[in-house]
């Protein structure tokens, strides 16, 4: 049956099973917009800036495990999507990204609003496509899905010409897929597996370190089964908060620049680590000279080029996580560890960086916890970058897996509220809050007019302390306190918001925050609290640029707290 | 761990844009590249690319399972500590006089390449053979005067019988609703583990 490019495309991503597309429309996409309506099953929801989008449909994935979809037209609105989707890219999540571009015979010639996209895109997606025919379109939609949501995930491009939307051609979906260079290894050589049980069964001081991998791999059984059974502690990174519940005897939070000291020591000390699913980077391990220096590494991620990228490896196993833990598993003996889980039980207690000091004024560390309190722990949290991120994975605790959504490869500010838009879309029975700073809620505040109009009923906590907190944190400890270009003006956070339609309140009292949270959670709809908080705290424990994980600096004995001056 | 050029051989689709992608992976990937020579293949949509790298060998380990990742990349192996044979070509213009030009044949007979072009004041040799033989050639002709030179980049096939990079029959995964579970389990074993 002949159909339009644009109908074939729709049908496509049907087969796929996609439900909602982040999207905004634009010349070079008018035909796809027009052919819409004529597919009511894929909702459409408009944003107001294609970065938005991008982080919506990057939200969206994390959150429910499928591809997230945006839409953008040529030129500019593909440009707007870089951002989002060199942030799928670093932390390996399934987007699929659909640009317009102009018809076929202008390409190259620099016609309006053309602009190569697919070179542009290159280092940043899993791949990408130019459909020179709307033929091709159908195995190209397939390809796409196949290869965001596979092995490794990530973002992929496909870039379609205007009057390719109108060409018209044969519909049929392809069974299969025909990709002689893409095999995902997916199950680990058994060899290594046998090897890494032995090391495992013979160690004295072993930890896990476990990242996103588990979660994308949904490993969360097979993880707690070699845990509990070798009495193992596990430590996570930190975008893979949640793949271990934070509340379980063995868990002893996360590593890192900002992770727990004792996280960060008892890695340090470890003979063995079993590295799973994740990579190494360098915010996990500090300077890597003087990573885990008596540590043999047994290390299982599914992306073999990670496998030795950045810390030598002893017992290297290339596989989907869960297919590997659920063999090896089996070869575990059951065993304890005691005097080493003693050890790092005593540094837990010796290094109480996570305390919350009495104070007056607002902490955004209170306002965190009290979050955490009203919700019984039990939301998805969708961070912004920076302070308001450490103290979010610091002081909320994360039971349930994909409960923590935040930009840690590429670290962006503004994917907050569009992420946390996406995450709610995908999963509309949690309840969602994002936890903002100042600085980057106002990189994407405009998607408040977006949860209006769809009804996204986000809840939004702006920890709001007139900086960017994080890059002055750092110009007070390594900078001489000189504060260039970070303190930060902002509108009136609760104005804005109700400009925009949505009910809000400001906070700067520490014995209204819990009832206005408790305010934010009864109404039935999206809610903006503004907190505002003491302004020159900082984020601890902090491993300073350059220094072993084990030199973490922490936070100062607790004492009287004094009002700070600017 | 030496610093060497490694040969890394790989066969890839032959698809539009696929020698950007691998130039732009290694350029973003901050790897020293000496050449990159790519061609036909008997198989009708492959390409077989030969690439030059320079870098110790875990460097280069790491190019290669970074370039393993592109996904018109069907299959790249190291070749640098198999047998093989490598050839590179090179057309040189040399400045040539009557006098000098004897010398200059007597030269290229020698290293048993060819004169392939011939003016009143320059010759042209055409020489095939490893970057050894190559680079003595030219050193030896500069002496002359050099006016042009265009060289390929290295090609090198293993020497023997069925070597490291077997052209596969493309084969066709089915894909079923539970991604990523129902794929047939890959027995595949990657050579380094």
């Amino acid at each position: 049956m002949k159909k339009t490019g644009a109908q074939i495309l729709c049908e496509s991503l049907l087969k796929e099973g996609v439900e909602v597309i982040f999207g905004f429309p634009g010349g070079a996409v008018l035909p796809l917009y027009d052919t819409l309506p004529q597919y009511p099953k894929l909702r459409h929801i408009l944003v107001r800036h294609e970065q938005a989008a991008a982080h919506a449909a990057d939200g969206y994935a994390r959150a429910t495990g499928k591809a997230g979809v945006c839409l953008a037209t040529s030129g500019p609105g593909a440009t707007n999507l870089v951002t989002g989707i060199a942030n799928a890219c670093l932390d390996s999540s399934p987007v699929v990204a659909i640009t317009g571009q102009v018809a076929r015979p202008f390409i190259g010639k620099d016609a309006f609003q053309e602009i190569d996209i697919t070179g542009i895109t290159l280092p940043i997606t899993k791949h990408n496509y130019l459909v020179s025919d709307a033929k091709d379109l159908a195995t190209i939609v397939k390809e796409a899905f196949y290869i965001a949501q596979t092995g490794r995930p990530g973002p992929v491009l496909i870039d379609i010409p205007r009057d390719v939307f109108q060409q018209e051609a044969e519909f049929t979906y392809p069974e299969k897929v025909n990709l002689p260079g893409y095999k995902p290894t997916l199950f680990g050589h058994p060899a290594q597996i046998k090897r890494a049980a032995e090391v495992i069964n013979a160690a004295e001081r072993p930890i896990i370190i476990a990242g996103r991998g588990v979660i994308i791999s949904r490993a969360f059984d097979a993880l707690k089964g070699l845990a509990e059974r070798a009495q193992i502690p596990v430590v996570t990174t930190l975008l893979g908060i949640g793949c271990f519940p934070e509340t379980h005897v063995l868990s002893f939070g996360w590593l890192g620049m900002h992770g727990m000291a004792y996280a960060n020591k008892a890695v340090h000390h470890s003979d063995v680590i079993v590295a799973i699913g994740m990579r190494f980077d360098d915010r996990a391990t500090g300077v890597v000279s003087h990573f885990a220096p008596k540590a043999r590494v047994i290390h299982i991620d599914i992306d073999p080029a990670e496998i030795g990228k950045n810390v030598q490896v002893d017992v290297p196993i290339v596989g989907d996580v869960k297919n590997v833990l659920e063999v090896l598993n089996q070869q575990i003996v059951p065993r304890e560890h005691l005097d080493w889980f003693n050890q790092v039980d005593k540094w837990r207690d010796e290094h109480p960086a996570l305390e919350i000091r009495e104070c007056d004024s607002l902490l955004p560390q209170y306002v965190i916890r009290q979050i955490y309190e009203v919700t019984k722990g039990d939301a998805i949290i969708v961070t912004g970058v920076g302070q308001n991120q450490m103290w979010a994975a610091q002081f909320y605790f994360y039971d349930k897996p994909n409960s923590f959504i935040s930009s840690g490869g590429l670290g962006t500010m503004g994917f907050e509220l569009p992420g946390a838009m996406g995450a709610k879309v995908g999963q509309p029975d949690e309840t969602v809050w994002c936890i903002a700073g100042d600085g980057g809620f106002q990189m994407t505040i405009q998607e408040l007019a977006t949860v209006v109009q769809e009804n996204i009923a986000v809840k939004i906590a702006i920890i709001n302390n007139g900086f960017l907190g994080m890059v002055r944190q750092w110009q007070q400890l390594f900078y001489g306190r000189r504060y260039v270009h970070t303190p930060l003006s902002g509108p009136d956070f609760v104005k804005i918001a109700e400009a925009y339609g949505v009910p809000a309140m400001r906070v700067s009292d520490k014995k209204l925050v819990v009832s206005s949270i408790e305010k934010a959670m009864d109404h039935n709809g999206p809610f903006l609290l503004d907190f505002v908080v003491e302004p020159e705290e900082n984020v601890f424990p902090i491993v300073p640029p350059g220094a072993a994980l084990v030199d973490a600096m922490e936070m100062p004995i607790p004492e009287k707290v004094t009002r700070s001056s600017k | 761990m030496s610093n060497t050029k490694h040969t890394l051989v790989a066969l890839v689709e032959d698809k539009p844009g696929v020698l950007n992608r691998v130039s732009s992976l290694l350029r973003r990937r901050n790897f020293n590249i000496d050449s990159i020579a790519v061609g036909h293949t008997e198989q009708p949509n492959l390409s077989r690319m030969t690439i030059i790298v320079e870098g110790d060998d875990a460097k280069v380990e790491q190019a290669r399972k970074q370039l393993d990742k592109v996904i018109e990349v069907v299959k790249i192996v190291d070749i640098t500590s198999n047998e093989s044979v490598a050839r590179e070509l090179a057309l040189v213009k040399v400045k040539a006089t009557a006098s000098s030009r004897n010398e200059i044949i007597q030269i290229v007979d020698i290293f048993r390449a060819n004169i392939v072009d011939v003016s009143s004041d320059s010759v042209m040799v055409e020489v095939t053979g490893d970057e050894n033989k190559v680079n003595s050639l030219l050193e030896l002709l500069r002496g002359f005067g050099i006016r042009e030179i265009a060289r390929t980049g290295r090609i090198a096939v293993t020497r023997g019988g069925a070597g490291p990079l077997q052209v596969e029959e493309p084969r066709e995964t089915k894909v079923s609703k539970q991604l990523p579970k129902a794929l047939p389990p890959e027995a595949d074993i990657p050579p380094d583990w």
